[in-house]
Parts: C-alpha cells; sequence; structure tokens
C-alpha cells in the first residue's frame, strides 16, 4: 500500500489511471487466473459469494459442495470484476458462470455439477483431492 | 419475447449441428430475468465416449453465437442413445 501511495504522489494523476487500469485488466490474464486455479485445491468462479450467491446456477454449485461437507474453497465473485469475468470464459473456453475448478483442471459448470453429484461422481473426484465427502457417512448411518 | 431464439429454432439447430437422435428444449424465461432462459434434453450418439464437459462443449459450439448474445441461461443434460434408453428402463 504504501508504494502504491507513494507512486501516486510522484507519477501524479496520469500515471496513477493508467496503473489502475493496468491492474483491472491483468486480472483477466492467462496468467492471472492460471495462477487463482493453482492456488487452491478447488475453485469457484461465481456471481456473488458462498454466502450470498447472486444467481440461481452459483447458488446450486454452493449447495452441491455444501451437501458434501466442502466449504473451504477459492472463490470469486465476478460481479465485481468485469475482466476477470470475461477473462475467465476464456480461459475455460466456456460461456458461462459458474465454473468450477479441482486440482487446477476444469470441471464444468452448474449442470455438469449437479450432474455428478447425482451419479456419485463428485464423491470420487473429492477424495482424488484427500477430501472424504460426508454424503458417505450419511450413507453408512443409514445402512 | 420475440427478440429471443425460438425453441424450435434451437432445436433444429441442434439437431442439424450435433446430428442428434433427440433434442427436446424448454423456455423456462422469466420476468426477472435479461435475456431467454432455456432448459434442454439432448440425447445424440456424438457424445459417445465424451466426458460432460466435452459434450457440453459440443453444444456450446453448435450454438456459440446465440450463447454470446440473446440466451441468458441454456441448462443441459446430455446422454448417448445408449444410456437415454437404459434411463427409461430403469425409471
Amino acid at each position: 500500500m504504501s508504494i502504491f501511495v507513494r507512486m501516486t504522489q510522484t507519477l501524479g494523476r496520469q500515471r496513477l489511471l493508467s496503473h489502475r487500469f493496468y491492474c483491472i485488466a491483468a486480472s483477466g490474464s492467462k496468467e492471472h487466473i492460471e495462477g487463482l486455479v493453482k492456488k487452491d485445491p478447488i475453485v469457484v468462479f461465481m456471481k456473488g459469494v458462498p454466502e450470498k450467491p447472486m444467481c440461481g446456477f452459483s447458488n446450486a454449485v454452493v449447495q452441491i459442495l455444501r451437501m458434501h461437507g466442502v466449504d473451504k474453497y477459492a472463490s470469486y465473485n465476478v460481479l465485481e470484476d468485469e475482466d476477470l469475468r470475461q477473462g475467465i470464459k476464456d480461459f475455460s473456453n466456456w460461456p458461462t458462470i459458474p465454473q468450477v475448478y479441482m486440482n487446477s483442471e476444469f470441471v464444468g459448470g452448474c449442470d455438469i455439477l449437479i450432474q455428478m453429484h447425482q451419479e456419485g461422481e463428485l464423491i470420487e473426484e473429492l477424495k482424488k483431492l484427500g477430501i472424504r465427502s460426508v454424503l458417505l457417512d450419511a450413507d453408512n448411518n443409514k445402512e | 419475447m420475440a427478440q429471443y431464439p425460438s425453441v424450435e429454432y434451437l432445436q433444429e439447430k441442434l439437431r442439424e449441428g450435433l446430428s442428434a437422435e433427440y433434442v427436446k428444449i424448454l423456455d423456462i424465461s422469466d420476468s426477472g430475468c435479461i435475456g431467454g432462459k432455456y432448459k434442454a434434453l439432448i440425447v445424440a450418439k456424438k457424445f459417445e465416449g465424451k466426458t460432460l464437459v466435452q459434450r457440453h462443449r459440443l453444444v456450446n459450439s453448435c450454438l456459440e453465437e446465440e450463447l454470446k448474445g440473446p440466451i441468458h441461461a441454456f441448462s443441459m443434460k446430455t446422454f448417448t442413445p445408449e444410456q437415454w434408453e437404459d434411463r427409461q428402463i430403469s425409471s
């Protein structure tokens, strides 16, 4: 922050503006997004935040993960970052939000996550990340 | 609602573009949304041996233009003819 403040003082207003534009543009860049999907085992690009999704499809992804007891994942709100919103679509070559990444790999959007959940595939994917779905324990209790 | 692609148009485009055996689309647009909202069931031999992501990519590229613009939401289920038959029997 202090570097930023110093920069604004020395470089003046014109430079500050261009610096800001640079920051905004960078959030949608391939390098930046690559960094985001590699940083955490599960990454969700969504509308809104997990505590307050702003779209039914994003909400569905959050709820499915919650059903499996998954609440530790990185989420990025594309409504707060127009450049990321377009950038992630280009990066994944996928036209819609939400988008889910596991182990740096694109898993899919809302429909795919729902289908994976219904067919038990999601439990297996989570296992690969070392996460035990709580649905497994729920099944055991029934038996 | 006329500015959004019609269900018939989308069905025909997918049937042709994917050589799909069966395509059924429902228009689920509501007044709270900007743009058309659709739900699709697509059965195609082309999906054989493909992951869900690959299947969805095929559909997305077939509707590339529409998804960029007038379509706000497009939710889909994809099956191979065999999967679809199994599903009919088991349900």
